[in-house]
This record gives structure tokens, C-alpha cells and sequence, in this order.
């Protein structure tokens, strides 16, 4: 068990967001903030979204703006219609049935390509085998890329 | 290709598994020269740092050959010897364009652990868990290596391999705590621990202009070989009481900067060891700070504390009301290494800095787990173990 402690701050960070959830800390109508360091003019408009956010541009509000101290760009995005209660529980979030992930991941997509040129792939073929830890590591994995503070 | 793979707490074994492939056109493969153990990956082994799972490649500070190239690699080719960085930096976010590469927004593939880790995630490293980004480990045949034109860096001509495989990570680890700390000449520096890190820790601090440094271990060769290579004097702490130590030696003061370059498995003789054993047994807290809690209390008032061993998460005990009440700036981060690489080559190159020492045992892949094995009991002398896929 000794190798799965750290599951510990990881479940008191989701405990803590079901609260905050609850009490409305936590709205699912926030925006969904990066900062890209690249001018404004690289970054887009409302009307020219980079990829892969173009492909949700019917679904989400933009907003641009420089940020301060010549950090580069803020880009935030939200969805139109604020996502369901349900939608954005625990358990859709664990099953990844939260809109808000495919969001979040198409955003640092953006950033990433836009700075980098590239979005870093994991390394392939796995040299990994199935344990009962390494499923949890797994799930959080494979959600990870849709979660987090943004 | 065979690797050297993490299968549960304290288990490591050599395994086959697939070649890597390029995965992005900024990658590229490097066949293994040479790889060598970390303290940090003793951390990995004993099930402190989170997320890894079986099967998982550790080893993250290698020397190697490039063997295959994506297409948009523009600064190596085929053929070049190249030692490569421990953190992966994409080069061009906020945080690599101001030289903070261990920060880097783009190359953690995994950000959500991280954030709820730490608030936001750091780059990724090779072999390192998931929580720092699962790319594969470099104790193998092959490794890929992404964004190779910012974290692969050719080898001088008249650099020895085993010389330019230290520069991967703790050289520039060790120059980075003198430099972010800010030692200038006529500073007194103390240095926790005499590993790699700690003893170019302490070179760094001498090459800096430094007036004394002084470093602290128990191991009598490894503080033989901080003081020679160095340049260092040392204090044994099983024989001295180190705070009253380094008041003597310090005019009554204190150090300015203290570095502290031993981490979360610190070891002690005082009673705070066993408390500390206990509290991380108990999964009370998961770092044992015995180091850093002495940096703090021995540096002088308003002097500068650098926490370079690494930590995971919580630790107890932590000096806060000395921070406060002696006006002290305390440091810490995880190693910038493309922002000295190159300078600290030419260093090698030009013999200002010697790290061929430091590998006290070389071992072929197959024989990966008992190199760990010396490497943690420090058996027989050993500082590093250099791991040759090769031989």
C-alpha cells in the first residue's frame, strides 16, 4: 500500500472540489483561463479560434486579452450553456462524461501548439502491466489531460 | 530492448520491452552511452514519489548516440553524442523563454496530478512517475527524447563520456542552488550532503568566489572527495555537533547561503531522525526535512536558504517562526538544467570542473538492480553507479 499514499492529497483535493462544488465555489460557468506567450494577434479572435478550440467555436464564448507585465495572452473559453450539475459531478468526471474536460484539454492543446508547434505525446507502445495500483494511476492518467485548476 | 524497469516498491528488474518510437517531429531517439543512479530515484524505488506503476523505465540523467531524428529537428542529426537534459522544456513558453525550464507549461502530460499535487504541475522528466509527466526512462538501449533541439546538447570533442553524463542533471543542479541562492565572493556557504549534487553544489559556491564553503555528510569518502575535487572543507555530522560547528568556523554569524542537497529520506543521529522515521512510517507526513530544518536554524540572520534535494509533499516540524524572526530568504526548485548545460561543458572542457570521480562503480544494464542496490547502501564506496547498456 505504501506506493499508493499519494492517492491521499489527490482525494482530498477531489472531496474539497465536491465541496466547493456544492457550496457554488465552483461554478460550472467559469472561465477556463491559459496564458500563451505570444502576442494577441497570434493567438486569435473570436471569429478565428486556433486549433483545436475551432472545432467547439459554435459551443464556447472567447475572451482575449494581453496580459500583464509582457507575459503574452490570455485566452479564457466557457461553454454557451453552463454545463450541468449532473454533468460536472464526480462520478461523470471519473468516467469522463464532463463536457468541461474535452475543454480544458483542447485549450492546453492550443496553448501547447501555439507556443510549441506540438502537443507532447505520451511515449508508445507502454512498457506498463495491469496491477491494482497501476489501474488508479491509470484512471487518474487518463483523465488528467482534462483536469487540474484551470 | 532490454530495460531497466520499476515493478512495485523496491523492486526493480531488467525487463524486454518495445523500442520507443518518435511520437512528435521535435523527437529524437538516442541509443544509450551511459546512464547513472540518483538519489531521486531512491525516492522513485521506496514508493515515495507518487504515480508510478509497474512495467514504468526509471533513470533520467544519460549520455547517449542520436539514432533517428523527427523531421522537425533542426540542431542534431544522426550520429551526434549528445547529453540531454533531465527535464523536458518545449523552449519557447513563459516559463522556458525566462529560463525556468523545469517549469515548463507544454511537456507534463499528465497536468491534472500535478496540479492537485502542487497547485500546478511542473515539467515532464524522464522516468520519473506519472505525476511528472510518465515519459519513459533512459536506463534502456533507447530513449526518446522530446524537443530535442532545446534538452539535447552535443558533447565537446575531448569530453569523456562519463564526464559529460554527469552534466545531464546533478552538475547543473548542484550550479544552479549556488547560483539561485546567490553566492558572490566573500560569502561563507555550508552545503547538506556530499552526493553528486552536493559536492558540485559546493564547486559551483568555490567557483563563484566564495570565501569559505563547507560541506556535511557522514560518508568518509564522499567528504574526502568534496574537499579534493571541491575544494570544499567538510564536517562529519555523527562526530560534530554541526551547528555549533559552523559557528565557530563562522565568526559567531553563521553561513550566508546554506544549501541543502539531501531531500526527503534525510538521515540524522538525533532524536528528530527517530521522530521523523516514525511520523513517515505512520504516512503522517511524507517527507523527512531533518536537513533543511538545520539549514535554516545554522544560516546566519538574513541569509539565503536553497532546497534543492527533493520533496514530494508535506513535511512536519517545518522551522517557520525561524524563517520569519531571522528575516531569511528561503529557495527552492527543480533543476533548470538547459540554462547551464552549455556553459558548465565548456567548464568540463576546460577542467574547471571534474566529475569522472564521482563514477566510483560502472555496471552493465543487466546488473541495473545491483547498482541500485550499492548506490542506496552505499556499499563499497559508491557515489554513482554508471550504468552501460553497452557493455
Amino acid at each position: 500500500m505504501r506506493k499508493l499514499w499519494w492517492a491521499v492529497p489527490v482525494a482530498v483535493a477531489g472531496v474539497t472540489a465536491v465541496r466547493r462544488s456544492r457550496t457554488g465555489e465552483w461554478r460550472q460557468d467559469r472561465w477556463l483561463t491559459v496564458t500563451v506567450n505570444r502576442p494577441p494577434m497570434d493567438v486569435g479572435s473570436e471569429g478565428m479560434l486556433p486549433p483545436p478550440l475551432d472545432g467547439l467555436a459554435e459551443r464556447i464564448d472567447v475572451r482575449i486579452r494581453p496580459a500583464p507585465g509582457d507575459r503574452g495572452t490570455e485566452l479564457a473559453v466557457r461553454f454557451k450553456e453552463p454545463v450541468s450539475a449532473a454533468s460536472a459531478s464526480v462520478p461523470a468526471r471519473l468516467t469522463g462524461q464532463d463536457p468541461r474536460q474535452e475543454l480544458r484539454r483542447a485549450l492546453r492543446d492550443a496553448k501547447s501548439l501555439l507556443e510549441a508547434g506540438e502537443v507532447l505525446r505520451p511515449d508508445a507502445p507502454p512498457t506498463t502491466r495491469p496491477t491494482p495500483g497501476g489501474r488508479l494511476v491509470e484512471v487518474f492518467t487518463r483523465r488528467s489531460g482534462g483536469e487540474g485548476v484551470l | 530492448m532490454k530495460a531497466l524497469c520499476w515493478e512495485g516498491v523496491n523492486k526493480l528488474s531488467v525487463e524486454q520491452v518495445p523500442d520507443p518510437e518518435l511520437r512528435n517531429d521535435q523527437d529524437v531517439i538516442v541509443r544509450l552511452i551511459a546512464g547513472t543512479t540518483c538519489g531521486s530515484d531512491l525516492h522513485l524505488i521506496g514508493g515515495y514519489i507518487p504515480a508510478m506503476r509497474a512495467g514504468d523505465v526509471i533513470g533520467h540523467e544519460f549520455v547517449g548516440e542520436v539514432v533517428e531524428t523527427g523531421s522537425a529537428v533542426r540542431r542534431h542529426k544522426v550520429g551526434d553524442r549528445v547529453v540531454v537534459c533531465s527535464f523536458v522544456g518545449c523552449g519557447r513558453c513563459w516559463y522556458c523563454a525566462n529560463d525556468l525550464w523545469s517549469l515548463c507549461d507544454n511537456t507534463n502530460t499528465n497536468p491534472g496530478i500535478g496540479q492537485a499535487l502542487f497547485g500546478y504541475e511542473t515539467a515532464g522528466i524522464f522516468g520519473y512517475s506519472h505525476a511528472m509527466g510518465g515519459l519513459r526512462g533512459s536506463h534502456a538501449e533507447y530513449v526518446r527524447v522530446p524537443f530535442a533541439d532545446y534538452g539535447a546538447f552535443k558533447v565537446p570533442e575531448g569530453v569523456d563520456d562519463t564526464s559529460a553524463l554527469f552534466v545531464s542533471d546533478s552538475v547543473p543542479t548542484g550550479w544552479m542552488g549556488a547560483d539561485l541562492a546567490g553566492v558572490k565572493p566573500g560569502d561563507v556557504v555550508a552545503v547538506w550532503g556530499c552526493g553528486a549534487v552536493g559536492q558540485m553544489a559546493a564547486r559551483a559556491a568555490v567557483l563563484k568566489g566564495a570565501e569559505r564553503v563547507i560541506a556535511i555528510d557522514r560518508i568518509p569518502e564522499r567528504l574526502a572527495m568534496t574537499e579534493r575535487y571541491a575544494g570544499a572543507e567538510t564536517i562529519d555530522y555523527t562526530t560534530t555537533d554541526v551547528a555549533a560547528e559552523l559557528r565557530e568556523r563562522t565568526g559567531g554569524r553563521g553561513p550566508d547561503v546554506c544549501i541543502e542537497a539531501v531531500g526527503m529520506e534525510a538521515h540524522s543521529d538525533g532524536p528528530m531522525h527517530l521522530y521523523d522515521q516514525v511520523k513517515q512510517q505512520l504516512r503522517l507526513q511524507t517527507d523527512r526535512p531533518t536537513a533543511v530544518r538545520q539549514a535554516i536554524h545554522a544560516c546566519r540572520k538574513a541569509g539565503t536558504v536553497f532546497i534543492l534535494g527533493v520533496f514530494a509533499s508535506a513535511v512536519d516540524k517545518f522551522p517557520l517562526g525561524a524563517v520569519i524572526n531571522k528575516g531569511l530568504t528561503v529557495r527552492g526548485a527543480q533543476m533548470h538544467g538547459q540554462r547551464y548545460i552549455p556553459m558548465l561543458l565548456d567548464r568540463l572542457a576546460a577542467g574547471e570542473i571534474e566529475t569522472a570521480q564521482l563514477a566510483t562503480h560502472t555496471l552493465s544494464l543487466d546488473e541495473a538492480p545491483t547498482a541500485y542496490d550499492m548506490f542506496k547502501e552505499k556499499t563499497d564506496g559508491c557515489v554513482r553507479a554508471v550504468i552501460r547498456p553497452g557493455s
